[in-house]
Protein backbone atom coordinates (compact mmCIF):
# COMPACT_ATOMS: atom_id res chain seq x y z
CA UNK A 1 0.00 0.00 0.00
CA UNK A 2 2.86 2.68 0.98
CA UNK A 3 5.06 1.52 -1.57
CA UNK A 4 1.94 1.84 -4.32
CA UNK A 5 1.37 6.12 -2.94
CA UNK A 6 4.93 6.17 -3.27
CA UNK A 7 4.92 5.46 -6.99
CA UNK A 8 2.11 6.46 -8.17
CA UNK A 9 2.72 10.49 -8.16
CA UNK A 10 5.82 9.84 -9.41
CA UNK A 11 4.75 8.00 -12.67
CA UNK A 12 2.05 10.83 -12.81
CA UNK A 13 4.99 13.67 -12.84
CA UNK A 14 6.47 11.76 -15.16
CA UNK A 15 3.03 11.80 -17.66
CA UNK A 16 1.90 15.35 -16.98
CA UNK A 17 6.41 16.30 -17.74
CA UNK A 18 6.26 14.26 -20.96
CA UNK A 19 2.63 15.58 -21.86
CA UNK A 20 3.80 19.32 -21.85
CA UNK A 21 7.13 19.20 -23.11
CA UNK A 22 5.48 17.26 -26.42
CA UNK A 23 2.63 19.55 -26.64
CA UNK A 24 5.50 22.42 -26.39
CA UNK A 25 7.25 20.44 -29.15
CA UNK A 26 4.01 20.58 -32.11
CA UNK A 27 3.01 24.17 -30.80
CA UNK A 28 6.80 25.35 -31.50
CA UNK A 29 6.24 22.51 -35.13
CA UNK A 30 3.12 23.88 -35.73
CA UNK A 31 2.30 20.55 -37.64
CA UNK A 32 1.18 16.86 -36.75
CA UNK A 33 3.14 14.93 -39.73
CA UNK A 34 4.62 11.77 -39.06
CA UNK A 35 8.47 12.43 -38.87
CA UNK A 36 8.61 15.77 -36.64
CA UNK A 37 6.48 14.00 -34.10
CA UNK A 38 8.24 10.60 -34.20
CA UNK A 39 11.38 12.86 -33.15
CA UNK A 40 9.53 14.87 -30.62
CA UNK A 41 8.27 11.72 -28.48
CA UNK A 42 11.82 10.49 -28.60
CA UNK A 43 12.98 13.91 -27.19
CA UNK A 44 10.83 14.12 -24.99
CA UNK A 45 10.84 10.80 -23.37
CA UNK A 46 14.46 11.37 -23.05
CA UNK A 47 14.55 14.25 -20.95
CA UNK A 48 11.31 12.95 -19.06
CA UNK A 49 13.55 9.62 -18.34
CA UNK A 50 16.84 11.94 -17.53
CA UNK A 51 15.65 15.31 -15.91
CA UNK A 52 12.21 14.55 -14.01
CA UNK A 53 13.58 14.79 -10.92
CA UNK A 54 15.05 18.30 -11.70
CA UNK A 55 11.78 19.92 -13.50
CA UNK A 56 9.85 18.59 -10.82
CA UNK A 57 8.31 22.31 -10.38
CA UNK A 58 6.21 21.99 -13.57
CA UNK A 59 4.13 18.98 -12.65
CA UNK A 60 2.74 20.62 -8.93
CA UNK A 61 -0.29 21.67 -10.46
CA UNK A 62 -3.36 20.00 -9.34
CA UNK A 63 -5.05 18.68 -11.57
CA UNK A 64 -8.83 18.84 -10.02
CA UNK A 65 -11.77 20.70 -11.50
CA UNK A 66 -11.17 23.17 -9.25
CA UNK A 67 -8.05 24.19 -9.59
CA UNK A 68 -9.02 24.45 -13.34
CA UNK A 69 -11.87 26.83 -12.67
CA UNK A 70 -9.65 28.82 -10.38
CA UNK A 71 -6.99 28.81 -12.59
CA UNK A 72 -9.04 30.34 -14.84
CA UNK A 73 -10.26 33.19 -12.47
CA UNK A 74 -6.71 33.91 -11.56
CA UNK A 75 -5.67 34.67 -15.18
CA UNK A 76 -8.65 37.47 -15.53
CA UNK A 77 -7.57 38.59 -12.45
CA UNK A 78 -4.10 38.59 -13.39
CA UNK A 79 -4.89 41.07 -16.83
CA UNK A 80 -7.33 43.01 -14.78
CA UNK A 81 -4.14 44.11 -12.76
CA UNK A 82 -1.59 44.09 -15.45
CA UNK A 83 -4.05 46.46 -17.48
CA UNK A 84 -4.57 48.43 -13.96
CA UNK A 85 -0.80 48.79 -12.85
CA UNK A 86 0.11 50.01 -16.52
CA UNK A 87 -2.76 52.40 -16.56
CA UNK A 88 -1.40 53.42 -12.84
CA UNK A 89 2.46 53.42 -13.93
CA UNK A 90 1.41 55.59 -17.05
CA UNK A 91 0.13 58.07 -14.73
CA UNK A 92 2.93 58.14 -12.73
CA UNK A 93 5.78 58.74 -15.71
CA UNK A 94 3.91 61.48 -17.28
CA UNK A 95 2.49 63.56 -14.72
CA UNK A 96 5.78 66.27 -14.29
CA UNK A 97 6.40 66.01 -10.33
CA UNK A 98 6.57 62.27 -10.13
CA UNK A 99 4.21 61.56 -7.46
CA UNK A 100 6.21 58.85 -6.17
CA UNK A 101 7.37 57.69 -2.57
CA UNK A 102 8.91 53.92 -3.16
CA UNK A 103 10.14 51.67 0.04
CA UNK A 104 10.38 48.05 0.34
CA UNK A 105 8.20 46.17 2.72
CA UNK A 106 7.75 42.68 3.54
CA UNK A 107 4.95 40.43 3.24
CA UNK A 108 4.08 37.11 4.40
CA UNK A 109 2.80 33.67 2.11
CA UNK A 110 0.79 30.83 2.94
CA UNK A 111 2.07 29.08 -0.21
CA UNK A 112 3.97 26.24 -0.11
CA UNK A 113 4.87 24.82 -3.35
CA UNK A 114 7.64 25.89 -5.12
CA UNK A 115 5.79 26.80 -8.41
CA UNK A 116 3.45 28.41 -6.44
CA UNK A 117 5.90 30.90 -4.45
CA UNK A 118 7.17 31.64 -8.25
CA UNK A 119 3.27 32.21 -9.57
CA UNK A 120 3.14 34.45 -6.48
CA UNK A 121 6.55 36.58 -7.17
CA UNK A 122 5.71 37.14 -11.36
CA UNK A 123 2.07 38.36 -10.15
CA UNK A 124 3.44 40.33 -7.50
CA UNK A 125 5.97 41.79 -9.91
CA UNK A 126 3.50 42.58 -12.65
CA UNK A 127 0.50 44.20 -10.34
CA UNK A 128 0.47 47.81 -9.80
CA UNK A 129 3.82 49.20 -8.21
CA UNK A 130 4.59 46.34 -6.66
CA UNK A 131 8.25 44.34 -7.64
CA UNK A 132 8.95 41.15 -5.54
CA UNK A 133 12.49 41.30 -4.56
CA UNK A 134 13.71 38.50 -2.52
CA UNK A 135 11.84 35.56 -1.06
CA UNK A 136 13.36 34.26 1.81
CA UNK A 137 11.06 30.85 3.10
CA UNK A 138 7.34 32.41 3.59
CA UNK A 139 8.44 36.26 3.85
CA UNK A 140 8.36 38.11 0.50
CA UNK A 141 10.12 41.56 0.32
CA UNK A 142 8.32 43.52 -1.72
CA UNK A 143 9.36 47.53 -3.63
CA UNK A 144 6.66 49.55 -3.87
CA UNK A 145 6.67 52.90 -5.94
CA UNK A 146 3.69 54.51 -3.53
CA UNK A 147 3.99 52.96 0.23
CA UNK A 148 0.65 53.10 1.80
CA UNK A 149 1.93 50.42 5.03
CA UNK A 150 4.93 49.36 6.07
CA UNK A 151 2.48 46.88 8.82
CA UNK A 152 3.42 43.21 7.53
CA UNK A 153 -0.43 42.32 7.74
CA UNK A 154 -2.12 45.18 6.07
CA UNK A 155 0.59 44.88 3.49
CA UNK A 156 -0.19 41.48 3.15
CA UNK A 157 -3.93 41.67 2.74
CA UNK A 158 -2.95 44.62 0.13
CA UNK A 159 -0.76 43.37 -2.00
CA UNK A 160 -0.82 39.35 -1.43
CA UNK A 161 -4.40 37.95 -0.68
CA UNK A 162 -5.53 38.43 -4.16
CA UNK A 163 -3.73 36.37 -5.65
CA UNK A 164 -3.25 34.17 -3.16
CA UNK A 165 -6.83 32.56 -2.75
CA UNK A 166 -6.51 31.65 -6.22
CA UNK A 167 -3.01 30.16 -6.32
CA UNK A 168 -3.91 28.18 -3.08
CA UNK A 169 -6.27 26.54 -5.08
CA UNK A 170 -4.28 25.37 -8.17
CA UNK A 171 -0.45 24.84 -6.09
CA UNK A 172 -1.68 24.88 -2.59
CA UNK B 1 -5.42 51.52 -43.55
CA UNK B 2 -3.63 48.82 -41.50
CA UNK B 3 -0.20 49.44 -42.88
CA UNK B 4 -0.19 53.16 -41.76
CA UNK B 5 -1.06 51.48 -38.05
CA UNK B 6 1.28 48.92 -39.00
CA UNK B 7 4.16 51.91 -39.38
CA UNK B 8 2.74 53.98 -36.36
CA UNK B 9 3.47 51.33 -34.09
CA UNK B 10 7.03 50.65 -35.13
CA UNK B 11 6.91 54.51 -34.80
CA UNK B 12 6.24 54.55 -31.25
CA UNK B 13 8.75 51.19 -30.50
CA UNK B 14 11.24 52.82 -32.28
CA UNK B 15 10.91 55.96 -29.85
CA UNK B 16 10.66 53.28 -26.69
CA UNK B 17 14.08 51.92 -28.10
CA UNK B 18 15.43 55.35 -28.29
CA UNK B 19 14.41 56.04 -24.48
CA UNK B 20 16.07 52.75 -23.64
CA UNK B 21 19.29 53.56 -25.33
CA UNK B 22 19.75 56.62 -23.79
CA UNK B 23 19.07 54.76 -20.09
CA UNK B 24 21.95 52.51 -21.42
CA UNK B 25 23.75 55.01 -22.52
CA UNK B 26 23.49 57.50 -19.35
CA UNK B 27 23.95 54.58 -16.84
CA UNK B 28 24.68 55.25 -13.80
CA UNK B 29 25.40 51.71 -12.75
CA UNK B 30 25.83 48.52 -14.53
CA UNK B 31 22.26 47.85 -12.97
CA UNK B 32 20.82 50.42 -14.66
CA UNK B 33 22.59 49.30 -18.09
CA UNK B 34 21.31 46.04 -17.78
CA UNK B 35 18.14 46.68 -16.91
CA UNK B 36 17.64 48.65 -20.30
CA UNK B 37 19.07 46.36 -22.32
CA UNK B 38 16.57 44.01 -21.12
CA UNK B 39 13.83 46.58 -22.38
CA UNK B 40 16.29 46.74 -25.37
CA UNK B 41 15.80 43.10 -26.32
CA UNK B 42 11.91 42.93 -25.30
CA UNK B 43 11.87 45.88 -27.68
CA UNK B 44 14.03 44.10 -30.21
CA UNK B 45 11.37 41.42 -30.37
CA UNK B 46 8.27 43.50 -31.26
CA UNK B 47 10.29 44.75 -33.40
CA UNK B 48 10.89 41.34 -35.08
CA UNK B 49 7.39 40.01 -34.66
CA UNK B 50 6.67 43.79 -36.94
CA UNK B 51 8.54 42.86 -39.49
CA UNK B 52 7.62 39.55 -39.92
CA UNK B 53 3.78 41.39 -40.74
CA UNK B 54 5.03 43.48 -42.88
CA UNK B 55 7.37 41.31 -44.70
CA UNK B 56 4.66 38.80 -44.47
CA UNK B 57 6.92 36.38 -43.62
CA UNK B 58 5.95 33.74 -40.68
CA UNK B 59 9.43 32.72 -40.44
CA UNK B 60 10.72 35.57 -38.70
CA UNK B 61 8.68 34.39 -35.36
CA UNK B 62 11.20 31.41 -34.95
CA UNK B 63 14.49 34.17 -35.08
CA UNK B 64 11.98 36.33 -32.19
CA UNK B 65 11.36 33.22 -30.00
CA UNK B 66 14.86 32.11 -30.21
CA UNK B 67 15.93 35.97 -29.42
CA UNK B 68 13.44 35.76 -26.22
CA UNK B 69 15.12 32.38 -24.58
CA UNK B 70 18.78 33.85 -25.62
CA UNK B 71 18.20 37.37 -24.10
CA UNK B 72 16.37 35.74 -20.94
CA UNK B 73 19.31 33.58 -20.45
CA UNK B 74 22.13 36.40 -20.76
CA UNK B 75 20.25 38.80 -18.41
CA UNK B 76 20.07 35.88 -15.96
CA UNK B 77 23.74 35.14 -16.20
CA UNK B 78 24.66 38.79 -16.09
CA UNK B 79 22.79 39.25 -12.99
CA UNK B 80 24.10 36.41 -11.20
CA UNK B 81 27.87 37.23 -11.97
CA UNK B 82 26.86 40.89 -10.88
CA UNK B 83 25.85 39.35 -7.64
CA UNK B 84 28.87 38.04 -6.81
CA UNK B 85 27.95 34.43 -5.96
CA UNK B 86 27.29 31.56 -9.25
CA UNK C 1 -15.18 40.92 -42.06
CA UNK C 2 -11.04 41.47 -43.17
CA UNK C 3 -11.55 44.99 -42.43
CA UNK C 4 -12.89 44.86 -38.87
CA UNK C 5 -10.16 41.84 -37.49
CA UNK C 6 -7.49 44.10 -39.14
CA UNK C 7 -8.64 47.37 -37.59
CA UNK C 8 -8.74 45.33 -34.53
CA UNK C 9 -5.48 44.39 -34.45
CA UNK C 10 -3.98 47.26 -36.20
CA UNK C 11 -5.42 49.12 -33.06
CA UNK C 12 -4.12 46.44 -30.98
CA UNK C 13 -0.37 47.24 -31.95
CA UNK C 14 -0.94 50.59 -31.55
CA UNK C 15 -1.59 50.27 -28.46
CA UNK C 16 1.17 47.66 -27.88
CA UNK C 17 3.62 49.98 -28.92
CA UNK C 18 2.45 53.00 -26.93
CA UNK C 19 2.36 51.50 -23.75
CA UNK C 20 6.29 50.14 -24.55
CA UNK C 21 6.80 54.03 -25.19
CA UNK C 22 5.47 54.80 -21.86
CA UNK C 23 8.24 52.09 -20.38
CA UNK C 24 10.81 53.69 -22.05
CA UNK C 25 9.46 57.13 -20.80
CA UNK C 26 9.44 55.65 -17.49
CA UNK C 27 12.74 54.09 -17.78
CA UNK C 28 14.19 57.61 -18.43
CA UNK C 29 12.13 59.52 -16.15
CA UNK C 30 12.54 57.37 -12.94
CA UNK C 31 15.03 58.35 -10.35
CA UNK C 32 16.53 55.17 -9.16
CA UNK C 33 17.27 51.67 -10.41
CA UNK C 34 14.05 49.80 -8.65
CA UNK C 35 11.70 52.19 -9.82
CA UNK C 36 13.37 51.40 -13.45
CA UNK C 37 12.81 47.80 -13.04
CA UNK C 38 9.09 48.54 -12.25
CA UNK C 39 8.60 50.58 -15.79
CA UNK C 40 10.19 48.29 -17.67
CA UNK C 41 8.94 45.21 -16.75
CA UNK C 42 5.24 46.14 -16.44
CA UNK C 43 5.08 48.04 -19.67
CA UNK C 44 7.40 45.86 -21.90
CA UNK C 45 5.41 42.79 -21.06
CA UNK C 46 1.78 44.04 -21.46
CA UNK C 47 3.08 45.97 -24.17
CA UNK C 48 4.93 42.95 -25.78
CA UNK C 49 1.26 40.79 -25.52
CA UNK C 50 -0.51 43.20 -26.76
CA UNK C 51 1.72 43.37 -29.85
CA UNK C 52 1.36 39.60 -30.37
CA UNK C 53 -2.01 40.03 -29.93
CA UNK C 54 -2.48 42.75 -32.67
CA UNK C 55 -0.55 40.29 -35.02
CA UNK C 56 -2.23 36.93 -34.28
CA UNK C 57 -5.66 39.17 -35.44
CA UNK C 58 -4.30 40.02 -38.44
CA UNK C 59 -2.69 36.61 -39.08
CA UNK C 60 -4.46 34.15 -37.46
CA UNK C 61 -2.07 31.00 -38.74
CA UNK C 62 0.45 32.36 -36.65
CA UNK C 63 -1.35 31.58 -33.85
CA UNK C 64 0.19 29.02 -32.08
CA UNK C 65 3.80 30.48 -32.30
CA UNK C 66 2.47 34.04 -30.83
CA UNK C 67 0.98 32.11 -28.11
CA UNK C 68 4.23 30.51 -27.45
CA UNK C 69 5.78 33.42 -27.70
CA UNK C 70 3.57 35.33 -25.36
CA UNK C 71 3.31 32.54 -22.52
CA UNK C 72 7.40 32.68 -22.66
CA UNK C 73 7.72 36.34 -21.99
CA UNK C 74 4.80 36.59 -19.84
CA UNK C 75 7.08 34.14 -17.60
CA UNK C 76 10.27 34.73 -18.29
CA UNK C 77 10.07 38.80 -18.67
CA UNK C 78 9.21 39.35 -14.52
CA UNK C 79 11.66 36.79 -13.54
CA UNK C 80 14.78 38.50 -14.80
CA UNK C 81 13.10 41.91 -13.56
CA UNK C 82 13.49 39.93 -10.02
CA UNK C 83 16.83 38.42 -10.07
CA UNK C 84 18.31 41.60 -11.50
CA UNK C 85 16.84 43.33 -8.61
CA UNK C 86 17.59 40.85 -6.08
CA UNK C 87 20.84 41.22 -7.36
CA UNK C 88 21.71 45.15 -7.44
CA UNK C 89 20.18 45.18 -3.63
CA UNK C 90 22.60 42.56 -2.53
CA UNK C 91 25.39 44.64 -3.83
CA UNK C 92 23.86 47.55 -2.33
CA UNK C 93 22.74 49.79 -4.94
CA UNK C 94 21.30 53.32 -3.79
CA UNK C 95 17.76 53.85 -3.67
CA UNK C 96 16.38 57.07 -4.12
CA UNK C 97 16.01 59.77 -1.16
CA UNK C 98 12.57 59.43 -2.14
CA UNK C 99 12.55 55.93 -0.49
CA UNK C 100 10.49 56.41 2.99
CA UNK C 101 11.42 52.60 4.40
CA UNK C 102 13.56 49.62 3.62
CA UNK C 103 12.45 46.79 5.57
CA UNK C 104 14.75 44.49 3.23
CA UNK C 105 18.28 46.07 4.26
CA UNK C 106 16.92 46.57 7.89
CA UNK C 107 16.58 42.68 7.72
CA UNK C 108 19.98 42.11 6.92
CA UNK C 109 21.86 44.48 8.20
CA UNK C 110 20.62 42.66 11.72
CA UNK C 111 22.16 39.68 10.42
CA UNK C 112 26.02 39.62 8.88
CA UNK C 113 27.09 42.39 6.17
CA UNK C 114 27.05 45.51 7.74
CA UNK C 115 28.90 46.79 4.67
CA UNK C 116 25.57 47.07 2.69
CA UNK C 117 24.36 49.88 5.49
CA UNK C 118 22.68 52.48 3.63
CA UNK C 119 24.96 55.01 2.65
CA UNK C 120 22.31 57.99 1.67
CA UNK C 121 24.51 61.36 0.42
CA UNK C 122 27.04 59.82 -1.76
CA UNK C 123 25.72 58.29 -4.74
CA UNK C 124 21.69 59.35 -3.91
CA UNK C 125 22.56 62.79 -4.68
CA UNK C 126 23.85 61.95 -7.99
CA UNK C 127 20.80 60.16 -8.51
CA UNK C 128 18.81 63.87 -8.17
CA UNK C 129 21.29 65.16 -10.95
CA UNK C 130 20.43 62.30 -12.97
CA UNK C 131 16.65 62.25 -13.31
CA UNK C 132 16.94 65.76 -15.29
Amino acid sequence: MSSKTELKPKMRDRAVLFATLLLFWIMLNGTLAADSLIIGILVSLIITVLFCSGLSFFTEFRATPQAFAAGILYYIYFFKELIKANFRLAAIVLSPSLPIKPGIVKVRTKLKSRMGRLMLANSITLTPGTLTMEIDGEWIYVHCVTVESTDIDEATAQIVAGFESYLEVMYG
Amino acid sequence: MVETLIAFAALLTGIAFLFALLRFIKGPSTFDRVIAFDVLTVVSITFIVLSALIEERGIYLDVALVYALLSFLGVIAIARYLEGRF
Amino acid sequence: MESLLDMTGGLLLVAGAAFLLLGGLGLWRMPDLFNRIQAGAKTTTLGTILILAGTAFLHPEWGFKLLLIGLFLLFTNPLSSQVLARAAHRRGIETSPKTSVDLLADSLSEQDMPEKLPSEKTLSDKGIEEKS
